[in-house]
């Protein structure tokens, strides 16, 4: 079994509360693994923590193999973990093609001296640079648009236009904060289709947080249940539906718990 | 409204090669012959000073336009290079040349390490802080008798000699200037172009998306205060031989906050807006000269007009043409 990355025992506190309370998480290279849980589940938290965005109170994280437990959150994305945002972050006064651009390693690496002084060397890099990330708008089905600016497009091609930017900075995994949320059915066809290719065509293992069961149980090969910053089940979409701790997670248990009642 | 399709309209102007060569030339042309045609010295001086003010601009919005940090204390800088290069000049005998580099290189040195204990300040906290590094730099020229002579100043810098040629008369200077202009424009728009100034730029506007590009932020905000403190110093240099005597209230707060409203009023993060906003309050209060006691009256109804109907400057950002990186490699791809 090849994994792309395991978290062990990960736990973090803010002040008195433990938002993500240590969570095991295995990912296999190649498989598509979901988040779910209530909200305030602690999923994001724990996709902060694998970017690096907080830093876990206890536990470790190991990304192919390699402990990245304290490896900045910039160096991670440089060892191959990209993500998008649940609220989405583009860069505002960017255009759509400038979006992926700055995403790219040789675009937002380049030294200060190349960028003065460089010529000929530096103007067919960048074309290269450039070809690149059109053909990353076309797999996400918006090179049409690389023109216009960011937040001109609709909401759902601005989160397919974060995955785009995720997939420019080469990315092994790519974590994916709730995509389908905003689109509508027409939208969330594409964009498993985009996820599809991008897992099958481009051999990025995808790790996906979604609140659409439809569609979470439709792509993924896996699936972990967060409640209250606790793993509480893990297994096959089918197993997931039956559970009963999932349905209470979700609905409830339908009667008072002992301690509520004091 | 109208304004606004106005400026759209000039958004979509682009030039093709030639055109741009012949506009290089244009202006060209008529910096050559300025000095000719103004005979009037005190007009060349204004034009030196807006000179001047566009490098300055250009410097100081690299640091608040470009890499995000609201800086109120460039005049630190300014006086910085002025002052290491005068000292360097009468005291160590120094060329204006080797002078203007040393100083340059160690004002980037002390932004860099100013920088440093602020990287964690955004907003309002840091724009207090960098004021008190303004004020302390000042104190500190006041009162250093020793180095700097205090608030007399120190008088009698000699005129620099480049490649053969003192630089002494009004139209020397502004030739010399003019060459300063046209560099540092060269070399921002190369900036802006380059994947370094994409990158500081997301830094500016959201370093939680810059750091999950995998951009090192702390690496840009330096970079930031390095190269538009080193450029400040640059120029101070320059000023420092071009009035031939230099004084601490030459670098007093007014100058930092002078500097700040160019670069606001002109737009963040725009060249085109800080060349704008430099030539504007800076020949503006000369033109005004005459009905001085109005002066604040215009000032005051120019802030609120802009307020109102531009609140991003008179060029903003968004004003300017589409895909940054190199224009020409993206059009290529595009046939």
């Amino acid at each position: 079994m090849n994994k792309i990355i395991e978290t062990k025992e990960v736990t973090i506190r803010f002040g008195g509360l433990v938002a993500v309370d240590s969570v095991n998480l295995v990912q296999r290279r190649g498989e598509v693994l979901s988040l779910i849980g209530p909200n305030g589940a602690g999923k994001t938290t724990l996709f902060n923590l694998l970017t690096g965005v907080y830093h876990c109170t206890s536990g470790n994280i190991f990304f192919d193999y390699k402990n990245i437990t304290n490896v900045k959150a910039h160096e991670r994305t440089k060892l191959g973990i990209a993500r998008t945002f649940q609220n989405i972050r583009l860069v505002k006064s960017m255009t759509v093609l400038e979006n992926v651009l700055i995403a790219h390693p040789e675009c937002n690496r380049e030294g200060l001296l190349g960028a003065l002084f460089g010529m000929g060397r530096t103007a067919g890099k960048r074309r290269q640079v450039v070809e690149e990330c059109l053909e990353l708008l076309d797999i996400v089905g918006l090179k049409e648009m690389e023109a216009e600016m960011a937040t001109s497009l609709p909401y759902g091609k601005q989160r397919l236009l974060e995955i785009a930017r995720g997939l420019a900075t080469k990315p092994q995994l790519l974590l994916l904060d709730e995509p389908g949320a905003g689109m509508n059915g027409i939208e969330k066809e594409e964009l498993t289709n985009v996820i599809h290719y991008i897992t099958e065509k481009m051999k990025v293992t995808v790790l996906i947080i979604e609140h659409d069961m439809k569609f979470v149980m439709g792509i993924s090969d896996r699936i972990i249940v967060l409640d209250h910053g606790q793993k509480i089940a893990e297994g096959k979409p089918e197993e997931i539906q039956t559970n009963p701790r999932v349905i209470e997670a979700y609905l409830g248990s339908g009667e008072f718990k002992d301690e509520e009642e004091a | 409204m109208k304004m606004k399709a106005f400026f759209s309209k000039l958004k979509d102007i682009r030039l093709n090669r030639w055109q741009r060569i012949l506009l290089i030339i244009v202006l060209a042309g008529i910096v050559i012959s300025a000095p000719y045609i103004i005979e009037d010295n005190y007009v060349l001086h204004i034009l030196i000073l807006c000179g001047i003010y566009v490098c300055l601009t250009l410097s100081l919005n690299l640091i608040i336009g470009w890499s995000g940090q609201f800086s109120l204390g460039h005049v630190c800088f300014y006086g910085m290079g002025a002052y290491i290069t005068t000292l360097l000049i009468t005291q160590q005998n120094m060329g204006f040349f080797q002078a203007t580099l040393l100083s340059t290189l160690l004002t980037s040195i002390f932004a860099m390490l100013l920088c440093l204990p602020t990287l964690k300040l955004r907003g309002d906290y840091l724009a207090v802080i960098t004021l008190g590094f303004g004020e302390v730099f000042r104190l500190f020229l006041t009162n250093a008798v020793d180095l700097t002579k205090g608030p007399a100043g120190i008088p009698n810098i000699p005129d620099p000699v480049l490649f053969g040629f003192e630089i002494s008369s009004k139209q020397a200077y502004f030739y010399f200037i003019a060459i300063v202009v046209a560099v540092f424009l060269f070399f921002m728009k190369r900036f802006n172009n380059s994947g370094f100034g994409m990158a500081m730029m997301v830094v500016n506007e959201d370093d939680i998306a810059a750091t999950a590009l995998g951009i090192n932020v702390v690496k840009y905000k330096l970079w930031g205060f390095v190269i538009g403190g080193g450029m400040a110093a640059m120029i101070g240099s320059f000023y420092a031989v071009y009035m031939g005597m230099i004084s601490p209230t030459s670098f007093a707060y007014a100058e930092s906050i002078k500097m700040v409203s160019m670069v606001v009023l002109g737009g963040m993060g725009s060249i085109p807006g800080s060349v704008l906003g430099a030539v504007l309050l800076t020949a503006l209060p000369e033109v005004l000269r005459s009905f001085s006691e109005y002066r604040m009256v215009v000032y005051g109804a120019l802030m609120v007009i802009m307020m109102i109907f531009r609140p991003e400057g008179i060029w903003a950002r968004s004003n300017r043409m589409l895909n940054e990186y190199k224009i020409r490699a993206f059009e290529s791809v595009k046939k």
